[in-house]
Order: structure tokens, then sequence, then C-alpha cells
């Protein structure tokens, strides 16, 4: 662990920010594209480093927040049913639906189980023939592979009781819908690192020709953000706008191309609602016609209605960059970890969350 | 999209925690455990000694100043490297009697044994109690055993009920924290929290992580009868350093401002915390704990505590300051400052 030592290093850090202090010349506005690279800011306290001319908005690359409220309801709808096992990623339990949350469908008799992988849940499937078993398939374009390998697998060991809730996003499409919003105030982006692992830059490289922003793509240590923070900043004084690769540790430029096949074979891009922001064309993923009888979807037909968000939650501002959680007037007072009026409250990636958990007061 | 009233009442519910069952989260020593005891035991229950909320409680009998507790022990699995429910129901209790500035004398034990559990582990168990007895100078005066049907229990709980005779004047105590003082912890954290999890989750990890469960008293009594006597001691256990402090800063209504960079963490502790996705803050330990020092007296205090084994790696980990009264503020390893607040639930379940 020396080696993520070297990443939170304070001498480091602080002549990093010397050096932005001294690049930046008038206002700019960066917003880090992922959920992880805000919660790093906020957990090290990363904006007390930064001069006070160069803001970061916080973006909509927390998979759980963007989940529509009504796919949430469907989960629940889906776990009460007698011979199902719910499965999912623990963040998920806790987001609330229009009327409870799957923790609480779980407390109520539903069989709802935490697993770390889908393969877990292809096991399950496995081990009890005779239930269904349905995975809530969330995240970008990193949990795909897993996700995408679990339905490989599946079809390959002929099971018939496994179904995938598909609810994957992908960001470059997000991306490009938040430039083009006319009220749009990104100037910059710290690209998904480890997005782009699997993915590689050129769908990146594109943004940036095609809408004259600087992306870099970045890491997720303190000392990646304030390195990718400097690389774009520096861009953006000099009127650039190139795609740079920050986490070369990491991403290259091809991504990973045995990942890719897997996702483009069991995959097939699709519209998708994003909770706050609303439809997105081709932004998300569904399982490709071929692989149909596996889709959650399919063997749970029922529709369910998208329902009106809390009146007072303001999360799809939030996630534009174009507010901070202390601008709503739930923040810290209805709306609060334990109980949550809106998803960026809920997954430790939020936004909302992560400002009641790292910021909510100051002290000198 | 238009919202007519009764869909508008519906949406701005305050959701979830209104839900009237106990959830495993509601034990975890976090947020939802005190608004357990905050909502319906001490309504109910309370008093001025209860309502404290210190690790052991003190009362004067004729001339004798007591401390009492009392300490549930459900960790799962019930053996770990480095020790077992048995030690640990010994440890924990002799701690919290500690942690008042008592010296602890007597211990009454239930053992809750459930039906098929074998006799083996049984005597594995009380031998090890046994053991942790004579290695922390207690003796055990009163017991009592029950037996439950299968499910009923997991294998086995132990609950210890402890008493000791103060012998330090002011006692230590949660509310007495001042601004200045100095924040000292007595060693590195995280190690019981991890081991039980990695035998838990049959985690294989290079070297085995073994749980730092341990009698505080050998280590606390002697530097308090040399005149060093902290304004508070916690010992560091469920929820972590950081609940520890949140609940002094709430106690006292103080701010504490503590320097990440300088809490020892084991190595080990915190790869598998990075793996893992946790903060090893939050991770319990069974043989360390905090001590609040006036600042005149603390470079002393902290010098005699290097000179135990147990102690060697004790170090200032942050002060006391009057800003924000009843919250933590730390200091980042990169030097940028955010609030260390207590977790809602839990991030590992029954590690005591
Ligand atoms: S604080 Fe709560 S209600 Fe307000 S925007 Fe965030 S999630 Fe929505």
């Amino acid at each position: 662990m020396k080696y993520q030592a070297e990443f939170r290093d304070r001498q480091l850090a602080e002549q990093l920010s010397l050096q932005i202090k001294k690049a930046i010349t008038r206002p700019w506005k960066i917003m880090e594209v992922c959920g992880g690279q805000t919660h790093t800011i906020l957990q090290f306290g990363l904006e007390d480093l930064l001069p006070s001319e160069l803001e970061l908005l916080h973006g909509p690359g927390c998979p759980v927040c963007v989940t529509p409220v009504s796919l949430i309801d469907k989960a629940i709808e889906i776990a009460k049913t007698a011979d199902v096992i719910f499965t999912s990623y623990g963040d998920m339990l806790r987001v609330p639906g229009s009327s409870c949350d799957l923790l609480q469908a779980r407390a109520l008799g539903a069989d709802v189980r935490i697993v770390y992988s889908p393969l877990d849940a292809v096991e399950l499937a496995k081990k009890y023939p005779s239930k269904r078993i349905v995975f809530f398939a969330v995240g970008f374009e990193t949990t795909a592979p897993a996700n995408a390998m679990s339905v490989h697998l599946a079809d390959k060991l002929g099971l018939t009781n496994y179904f995938v809730l598909c609810s994957h996003v992908t960001v470059p499409p997000v991306m490009s819908s938040l430039l083009e919003q006319p009220d749009n105030i990104v100037q910059a982006f710290l690209g998904p690192g480890h997005v782009c692992s699997i993915m590689g830059v050129e769908e990146y490289r594109e943004i940036c020709q095609r809408y004259k922003v600087p992306i870099v793509i970045s890491g997720f240590e303190p000392i990646d953000i304030l390195e990718a923070i400097l690389m774009a900043l520096l861009q953006l004084e000099r009127g650039e706008c190139r795609l740079e690769n920050q986490y070369a540790r990491a991403v290259v430029t091809a991504g990973n191309l045995h990942a890719q096949q897997v996702m483009s074979e069991v995959f097939s891009l699709s519209e998708r609602i994003w909770r706050g922001l609303g439809p997105i064309p081709e932004s998300g993923y569904r399982l490709a016609e071929k692989y149909r009888e596996f889709d959650a979807q399919n063997e749970f037909p029922e529709v369910i209605s998208e329902r009106a968000e809390s009146c007072i939650c303001i999360s799809g501002e939030i996630l534009r960059g174009l507010k901070k959680p202390p601008q709503c007037p739930a923040f810290a007072k209805e709306c609060t970890p334990e109980t949550p009026l809106g998803a960026t409250m809920v997954s430790s990636e939020g936004t909302c969350a992560n400002y009641y958990k790292f910021k909510n007061t100051q002290i000198n | 999209m238009r919202l007519d009233d009764e869909e508008a009442a519906t949406s701005c519910r305050l959701p979830i925690s209104n839900s009237e069952i106990v959830k495993l989260a509601h034990g975890s020593g976090g947020k939802l455990s005190s608004s357990l005891i905050e909502s319906v035991f001490l309504p109910l229950l309370g008093n001025d000694v209860l309502n404290k909320q210190d690790d052991a409680a003190d009362i004067q009998i004729g001339d004798l100043k007591i401390a009492i507790t009392t300490d549930s022990y459900v960790v799962s699995p019930i053996f770990f490297p480095g020790g077992d429910i048995g030690s640990l129901a010994v440890h924990g209790t002799v701690n919290d009697l500690t942690m008042r500035g008592a010296k602890p004398l007597f211990l009454a034990a239930t053992f809750i044994i459930e039906e098929g559990f074998p006799i083996a582990d049984l005597h594995r168990v009380a031998d090890s109690f046994a053991q942790a007895c004579r290695s922390s100078d207690v003796s055990l005066l009163a017991a009592d055993t029950k037996v439950v049907g299968r499910g009923a229990a997991d294998k086995i709980f132990v609950t210890t009920t402890g008493i000791g005779i103060i012998a330090c004047d002011p006692v230590p105590a949660s509310d007495r924290a001042r601004a200045g003082d100095v924040i000292i912890v007595s060693g590195d954290l995280g190690l019981h929290g991890m081991a039980v999890m990695a035998s838990r989750e049959g985690l294989d990890l290079e070297t085995q992580i073994r749980s730092d469960s341990a009698p505080l008293n050998k280590l606390v009594l002697p530097i308090l009868q040399m005149g060093y006597i902290p304004r508070c001691m916690r010992d560091i256990t469920r929820g972590g350093l950081a609940t520890v402090l949140n609940e002094i800063a709430k106690s006292s209504s103080v701010g504490m401002l503590i320097e990440e960079n300088a809490i020892p963490v084991d190595p080990q502790v915190s790869a598998v915390c990075e793996l893992l996705g946790l903060d090893p803050l939050y991770v319990a330990c069974e043989g360390r704990f905090v001590a609040i020092m006036d600042a005149s007296c603390s470079d002393q205090f902290l010098a005699t505590m290097k000179g135990f084994p147990q102690g060697a790696q004790a170090r200032v980990i942050g002060r006391v300051v009057e800003e924000a009264p009843g919250r933590v503020v730390l200091k980042s390893t990169i030097g940028g400052r955010r609030i260390l607040d207590k977790l809602a639930g839990d991030q590992l379940p029954r590690i005591c």
C-alpha cells in the first residue's frame, strides 16, 4: 500500500495546489464525471486546496443516483413475487422507490440478497432451480462486462431461471447531453478513469472535438484528481480542447477489448431514462434480442409508470452541476442518509450524501 | 408533470426510518443505535446515571465509589484469530470499567447456548473465559446458563456484568473534554474488526490479521496511579474511532480537530480496508482506547504510556477545539478538511 500512500501525499498535494493557484487567471468550472471522484474530492477536503476561482461541479456519474424510480418500483414488485430471489449490489437496497425500498421489502418478507458479483447470482440460480433468480444490473460500463458475463454463463449452463433487470447507463451520451443544454455551465471535464479502462478513450476524443471542450481522463486518488485538474486548467487557460489521459497507469487507448466483446455480444444500445435528467437516446444497454429470455422486463412484463419525484428534491439540477446540495431546502433537514428523499442522498457516491457526510459544517 | 394533492403528499413523505421494526443496523453503534436508545429506552428507563451513557456507571455506596457495567457478546464467528467470544466477553467488560478509572474486580456472566452446540466448543469458550479472567485479575462470582432451541440463538451469546472500585479523582467521563485538550489513541486501529471480518468472509490474506482483544487495566491503572488522570477515556469498540470521538464531542459540547496523518492504522488493516472499500476509522478494536488529556500534562502522559508494551504505539491525533461543538473535523492526508461523522448503520455486522 506504499503505492497508494504516494497518491495521498500532503507535500505532493501542496505542490500541485500551488501550481494550480499560479496557473489560474480567471474563474473556471470543471465537472468531475464520476461519483467515485466526487467521493474522493469530498472525503479528502480537496476543494480546500483549490483557488476560489476554480469551481468543481459534481456530475451525474453515480449509477445508483440516476436509476429511475419506476425501475426501483419494478424491482420491488419483482422482489415481492413468491418464487423470486432478488439479488443486487448493496447500494441499491436503500434507494427509495415511490413507497418503500428493497430493504424494507426484505424486512416484510421478500427474499432480497446482496451479492458482490452477478456470478454469485448465477450460482444461486444453479442451487435453487425451482426459484427465479433476478439480478439488478445497475452501473456504468465498469460493471457491464461482469453482468454480461453472467448472462453468457447462464446461457451456456442452460439455466432458465436466471434473469437480469437491466439498468445500465453509459457515460459519453450523458456528457454530450449536458453540453447540449442551453443552460450548460460545464467548461471542462475530468473523465471517468475506470470506465475508460474498459471502453478506451476514443469516444471522449470525439466529444472534445465536437463540443470544443477539454477532457482529462482522471484517476480516483486525490493526487490523480489534483493533477487532472491542473491539466484541464492549463488547457482552459490556453484555449485548448484536447483529450488528455492523466490515468495512464490504468487506461490504454483501446480499452479492454475482451470485455468490450462480451458486452457487445450480450447487450445492445438503447434509450434510457436518467433520474433527474430525463430520457437520453442510446445512453444505456438492454439485453440483445438473442438473450431476450434472460431479460427480467420480458419475464415480468407488468409496466410501472414513472412517478413524480419528491416535490422539494432538486437532484436533477444537482446532477447537472447547476446547484449544490446546501441549496436544497430539504438538505440535512428532512433529507438525510437515514431518511433520503432523493437518490443523490442514498448512494455513497451520491453528491448529497457526500456533502452530508463530509461537508455538513465548517470549522477553522 | 402535474402533481395532484395526494401524490404530492406521498412523494414528500418521510420514508423508511419511520418503519416500526428493528433492523440490523440498529445494533451497529452508529446513529440508528443512538436513536433506538434515545427514542425507546431512555424515555422509559432513563435516570441521571443512565442518561450519561458512559462506558460504565459510577455510583457512591457508603465510602466506596463503584463502577458498574454490562455488555452482551454476539460475535460471529465465535472463534477468530487473536481471540474468541469467551475472552472477548471478559476483555470488553474489564475495559469498560477501566475507562472510568476503576479497578475491575468481579464479573457475573450469562451464557445463552443454541441447541446443538458442541460441548467441545463450549469447553474452549469457558476455558478461554477463565484464562482471560486470570490475566485481567477479575473473578467470576455469579453465572447463569440457558439453552434455547435451534435458530433461537447463533451458537452462543455471552453477557457479562462487571464491578470495579474507582480509585481516581476526578472520575474520567465523556462530558469532561475541554477546548485545548489533547486527543491521544493508545495504539494502531482496526485489528479486531478486520480479524473477525476476514475469518467470517474467509478472506485469504497474505499474513493473518489478529484481533487486538486485550485487557486495558494493565496499561491504564498504573498510569492513573502515577497521577496522570485523563479527563475522559473511551475504549474504541463498535463503530471505531470516529464513533467514539463523536460521542465525546457531543457529550462535552466541544469540537475536535483530528490529523489523519497522525492516526495509527495497522498497514494490513488499511490495505484490506482499501480493497473492500471500508474506512478504518469506523472499524472496531478491542484493546485500544482514546484519552482526552489536559494539554499541560499530555506529554508526560504519552511518554509514560509509551513505556508499556501495550501503549508503545500511542500517538497524539488531534486536539479539542471550541468551534463547531458536537462535531469532529478531520484534516485529511492531503491537508483538506472534512467532517468525520458517525455512520447511520454499520460497515461490518456483529463484531462484538
Ligand atoms: S438533499 Fe435530498 S431532497 Fe435535496 S436534492 Fe439532495 S436528495 Fe434531493
